[in-house]
C-alpha cells in the first residue's frame, strides 16, 4: 500500500538517508525503530513530503508521489504526526482539530469525524475550548493524533508518539495506535521506545546510520539477541 | 440563524448610532474641520495596522515595507482622481491603487515568503524604500514635490464605512477556513504544512490582502489630506503602523483599533506642547510595553461573550484575588 524504494536523502554535504526502502501493506502496523541519529525521523518527513529526497522512489497506492506536495500526499489519504506533538498553542483544541480537516470539503463527514475523534479521546472532548498550549503533554500527543485523523488518513505516519510521556501514558497512546490501526488504519511507527513498539506491530524495520540494518516480523525481531541487546535492554 | 441576526445587530447599531450621531455633529457645525481631520487619520491608521495586524499579528510574518503599499494606494488614486475628478474616479482609483498595491505584494511575497525567518522584513524594507525612491525619480509624480489639488472625496462617509468595511472583511476572513489556516502558519509552520496547509499561498494571500488595504488607506490618505509626497511614506511611517499594531496586541484586531485611536488622542492631545510632545508619546509607549509587553489586548478581542464571561466568574475572580493575598501574608512573616 505505501512503500519506499532506495531513498537518498542529503542534508548539505551529510548524507542522511543511504538508500533504504520499506514497505507497509495495508491494515498493517510497521514500526521503524534504531538509535538517535539513525535517520526514522527523516524518513518519515520525506515520507510526508516535509523534506525532498535526492532520488528514489516513494509509493501510495502504487502510484508514484514522490513528486508530490505535502498537502497532495495529504489529500491522497497519508497524514503525518510530527515529532514532539506541534499542536498550535494559542488555538483553541476544537480549531486544532478542525484544521486537521482543513483539506477536505465534505462537511458531514467531517462532523462525524469530529465525533469520533471525541469518543476515541474523550479528554479532549472535555477540553474542547481550552487552548492546546495548555494541554498536559498526554493530552497534546492524542491532540495532535486527533488532528491527523481528521484528514482521513489512509496510511497514518507517527513519529515518536511517546517522546517525553510517562510509562503509564504511553501505555494508553500505544493501545489507541492498536485501537486506530483494528478499525482499518494503516500506520507506520517510528519510535525509540523499540520495547513497546514492537510490542504493537505487525513488522518492524531496524535503521542504522542511515541505512537498513533488519526487517522481519515484531515477533521474530523481538526474540534477535542483536535487537535485544542493542534496544530491548538486555 | 436567530443568534446570527442578534449579534449582527448587537455590532451594526452602535456602529450606525455612532456613525449618525457624528454626521449630525458635522451638520450642526460642532466637529470642527480640525476634528475630522484627527477622524480621517484614525481611519486611516485603523486601515493601515488592521492590514498590517493580518500580515504580522496573525500570520506571523513581519514585513517593514507597508508605508510602501500606502504610497502605491496613494498616489494611484491621486493621480487617478486628478485625470478623472469624479466620484467613480475616485472609487477607481481607491480599488486600482488597492490592487496595484496587491500585486507588488505578490511579486514581493513570492520569492521571499518560501523562506523561513526574517528575509520577509529586509526585503519589504527595501521595497518600500525602491518604490518611494522611483516616485521621488518620476516627472509624473511630480519628484520630491509631490502631488497636491488632488480632488477631496474623502468624507466622513467615506472613511466610516472604508474603514468598518476593512475591518469586517479581515475578521471574516480570519473566522474562514483559509484564515485559520495563516493562523496555524504563525503557530507552527511544520505542523501546518504535516496537516495539508498550503504554507507558502497561505502566507503570500496574507500578504497580499493586507498590502490591498494599505493601498485603499493609501488613496484614502490622499483623497482627505489633497497633497501627498514621497518623505510621507518613509522607513518612519512603516514603523510606526507597526508601533500601533505592536501597541495594540499582534494578534487582535480589536487592540490595533483601540490603538489606532488611542495613539491618535494622545498626539492631538500633545498637540499644544511642541517641544515635550515627542518625549511624552514616546515614554507613554515606552510604559505601557513595560506593563503590558504583549500590547494593550494581547491576542484577545473585545467582545460581548467577554463581558459574560466576566458576569458569571465574578465570585470565582473573588476567591482567586483573596488567594495571593494570603500567599503575601506567608511571604511576609517568612521576611
Amino acid at each position: 500500500m505505501f512503500e519506499v524504494e532506495d531513498l537518498n536523502v542529503h542534508f548539505g554535504g551529510i548524507h542522511a538517508l543511504k538508500g533504504i526502502s520499506l514497505r507497509v501493506d495495508e491494515g498493517e502496523i510497521v514500526t521503524l525503530v534504531g538509535a538517535n541519529g539513525a535517520g526514522k525521523t527523516t524518513t518519515l518527513r520525506t515520507a510526508s513530503g516535509l523534506k525532498k529526497p535526492t532520488s528514489g522512489r516513494i509509493t501510495l497506492d502504487g502510484k508514484d508521489i514522490t513528486k508530490l506536495s505535502a498537502q497532495d500526499r495529504v489529500k491522497r489519504g497519508l497524514c503525518q504526526v510530527p515529532e514532539g506533538r506541534r499542536v498550535f498553542p494559542a488555538m483553541s483544541v476544537s480549531e486544532n482539530l478542525d484544521l486537521g480537516a482543513y483539506l477536505r470539503r465534505d462537511r458531514a463527514g467531517v462532523a462525524a469525524d469530529l465525533t469520533n475523534v471525541f469518543e476515541r479521546f474523550p479528554v479532549l472532548g472535555e477540553r474542547r475550548r481550552q487552548l492546546a498550549g495548555t494541554l498536559s503533554g498526554g493530552e497534546q500527543q492524542m491532540l495532535a493524533m486527533g488532528r491527523a485523523l481528521m484528514s482521513r488518513p489512509k496510511v497514518l505516519l507517527l513519529d515518536e508518539p511517546s517522546m517525553g510521556l510517562a510509562p503509564l501514558l504511553v501505555q494508553e497512546i500505544f493501545s489507541i495506535i492498536a485501537d486506530i490501526n483494528a478499525e482499518g488504519t494503516t500506520v507506520l511507527l517510528v519510535e525509540q521506545n523499540a520495547n513497546m513498539a514492537l510490542q504493537v506491530a505487525h513488522r518492524a524495520y531496524v535503521m542504522e546510520t542511515g541505512t537498513m540494518v533488519m526487517s522481519g516480523t515484531a515477533a521474530e525481531l523481538s526474540q534477535t539477541d542483536d535487537i535485544k541487546k542493542a534496544y530491548l535492554g538486555g | 440563524m436567530k443568534k446570527g441576526l442578534v449579534s449582527f445587530l448587537v455590532k451594526a447599531v452602535p456602529l450606525l448610532a455612532a456613525w449618525a450621531i457624528v454626521l449630525v455633529l458635522i451638520n450642526a457645525g460642532i466637529v470642527t474641520d480640525y476634528y475630522l481631520a484627527t477622524m480621517a487619520t484614525i481611519c486611516i491608521n485603523i486601515v493601515l495596522a488592521v492590514s498590517l495586524n493580518l500580515i504580522t499579528g496573525f500570520t506571523g510574518q513581519f514585513s517593514l515595507g507597508h508605508a510602501g503599499f500606502m504610497a502605491i494606494g496613494a498616489y494611484t488614486c491621486a493621480m487617478v482622481t486628478m485625470a478623472e475628478p469624479s466620484v467613480l474616479g475616485f472609487v477607481g482609483g481607491l480599488l486600482g491603487g488597492g490592487v496595484l498595491a496587491a500585486l507588488v505584494g505578490l511579486l514581493v511575497g513570492l520569492p521571499t515568503l518560501r523562506l523561513r525567518g526574517d528575509y520577509l522584513a529586509i526585503a519589504t524594507l527595501g521595497m518600500a524604500e525602491i518604490i518611494r525612491i522611483i516616485l521621488l525619480n518620476q516627472d509624473a509624480t511630480n519628484g520630491a514635490a509631490g502631488l497636491s489639488g488632488i480632488p477631496a472625496f474623502l468624507d466622513w462617509n467615506w472613511m466610516f464605512f472604508l474603514t468598518v468595511a476593512t475591518v469586517w472583511i479581515i475578521a471574516n476572513f480570519l473566522h474562514s477556513s483559509q484564515g485559520r489556516a495563516c493562523i496555524s502558519v504563525r503557530e507552527d509552520e511544520i505542523a501546518a504544512e504535516s496537516i495539508g496547509v498550503h504554507t507558502v499561498r497561505s502566507k503570500v494571500l496574507a500578504f497580499m490582502i493586507g498590502a490591498f488595504f494599505a493601498g485603499i488607506a493609501g488613496g484614502m490618505y490622499a483623497s482627505y489630506f489633497y497633497f501627498i509626497k514621497p518623505d510621507l511614506f518613509g522607513f518612519l511611517k512603516s514603523v510606526d503602523i507597526l508601533v500601533i499594531v505592536v501597541l495594540g496586541g499582534l494578534g487582535s484586531l480589536s487592540g490595533s483599533i483601540i490603538a489606532a485611536i488611542l495613539l491618535a488622542l494622545i498626539s492631538t492631545a500633545l498637540q499644544p506642547f511642541p517641544e515635550l510632545r515627542m518625549i511624552i508619546y514616546s515614554l507613554a509607549l515606552v510604559v505601557i510595553m513595560i506593563f503590558r509587553p504583549q500590547g494593550l489586548m494581547g491576542s484577545r478581542e473585545v467582545s460581548l461573550g467577554v463581558l459574560n464571561r466576566f458576569r458569571r466568574r465574578e465570585p470565582a475572580v473573588a476567591t482567586a484575588s483573596a488567594a495571593p493575598a494570603i500567599r503575601r501574608d506567608d511571604d511576609e512573616e517568612v521576611v
